[in-house]
């Protein structure tokens, strides 16, 4: 009788489990991580040893391309709708419930307040088409500060944070700046880059 | 998992010869790997490149020249930030104009040595209307890297242009110490 030896399997740990684990977190992941809002322009924003990081809410943006055009961006739906009321009634442009609710789910724009009702009214992949001109800043119409004004009085605990480009001049940057300071924006915040080694 | 089993001569039965049956068995383990590299690597890269921000307090506008601060001229050091990314550097009102630029060896030395030879050296900055957002970042960023805390940006002025430029009008302007 020879010495038979039993031949075993090696052990063979099936994977299959493990793989669904892996998809079922990227999954997770993939669903929890909040989309970033589409950019109505494209910013090249500069870097800094600054570290700090930015709220995720009760935050109003101020873009600024490297052309000088201004954008806002503010969340919060309800303070959106609130805003725009208001900048209604102050410039007699009444807004129907439809293009407030347009609005209050929108990201950042930049057009002047006369286009504002049909901007609002176009599909949202035709908005993101067109070039927007941009929010005036100038002295002798300066909407911004009306944009800025009815934010803060929505939601006082706004914070406003500036998003420039590195090739814009000082001098769009410089009215924006002025902007704040004339209604008594003193502390913001300049969003940029981490420097990694200066 | 990784065997390629071969059942080839598996049970005789009743003389009929069978093909030789291979089933293979995939090996899933470097596809677990490749999962969670990628989960790993999205994980941290979106929530390492949330945007960080600069703190900025501007100082309140004060228009009333008797509420503004004086301050003796040896203790400012005016930064001008020009075009094609050039800084313009002189103590106090006069002249020479040193010029330097945003290398670590540039304006970051100037402002260090400054601050070693006069603790009590204010800066001003005073952005020109060619330069750049990137310019006024910068040396927001010099600031904060060189542990400097008393500067401010104030307007680039006629007499600053002139104190460039090297022409300098008749009448000195004249500052007193507090």
């Amino acid at each position: 009788m020879g010495k038979v030896k039993v031949h075993r399997n090696p052990p063979s740990l099936d994977m299959t489990p493990m793989v669904d684990l892996a998809f079922l977190l990227v999954t997770f992941f993939m669903l929890t991580t909040t989309m970033a809002p589409q950019e109505p322009v494209v910013v090249d924003i500069p870097s800094s040893v600054s570290e700090i990081i930015l709220p995720d809410k009760d935050r109003m943006i101020i873009s600024v391309a490297d052309d000088g055009r201004v954008f806002f961006d503010m969340d919060n739906k309800n303070y959106r709708a609130q805003m725009i009321r208001q900048m209604g009634s102050k410039y007699g442009i009444a807004f129907t419930d439809q293009q407030v609710n347009a609005f209050s789910i929108m990201a950042g724009f930049g057009v002047p307040l006369g286009s504002l009702p049909q901007f609002l009214d176009m599909d949202p992949e035709d908005r993101n088409t067109i070039q927007q001109p941009g929010i005036p800043v100038d002295s002798a119409n300066n909407e911004l500060s009306d944009w800025v004004v009815f934010a803060r009085m929505a939601n006082p605990r706004v914070r406003v944070a500036i998003k420039g480009d590195r090739d814009t001049n000082y001098k769009v940057m410089e009215s924006v700046i002025n902007t704040l300071i004339d209604r008594r924006v003193l502390r913001f915040n300049l969003i940029t880059n981490l420097e990694s080694e200066g | 998992m990784a065997e390629v089993q071969q059942q080839g001569g598996g049970g005789k039965d009743g003389g009929k010869v069978r093909a030789k049956k291979q089933s293979t068995k995939i090996d899933m383990t470097p596809m677990v790997d490749l999962a969670f590299l990628l989960l790993t690597f999205f994980i941290l890269t979106t929530t390492f490149n949330k945007p960080k921000t600069m703190e900025v307090n501007m100082p309140d506008k004060v228009d009333n020249p008797d509420q503004q601060t004086k301050i003796n001229e040896r203790d400012i050091l005016n930064l001008v930030l020009a075009e094609d990314d050039k800084i313009f550097w002189w103590i106090g009102l006069e002249p020479p104009i040193n010029e330097t630029n945003y290398s670590a060896n540039g304006v970051r030395r100037v402002v260090l040595e400054q601050m070693q030879a006069n603790p009590k050296i204010m800066v001003l900055i005073k952005p020109k209307d060619e330069a750049r957002y990137e310019n006024m970042v910068n040396i927001l960023d010099e600031m904060e890297i060189t542990n400097m805390q008393r500067y401010a940006i104030v307007d680039y002025s006629p007499d600053d242009e002139a104190i460039i430029t090297g022409n300098i009008p008749v009448e000195e302007v004249v500052q007193e110490a507090p």
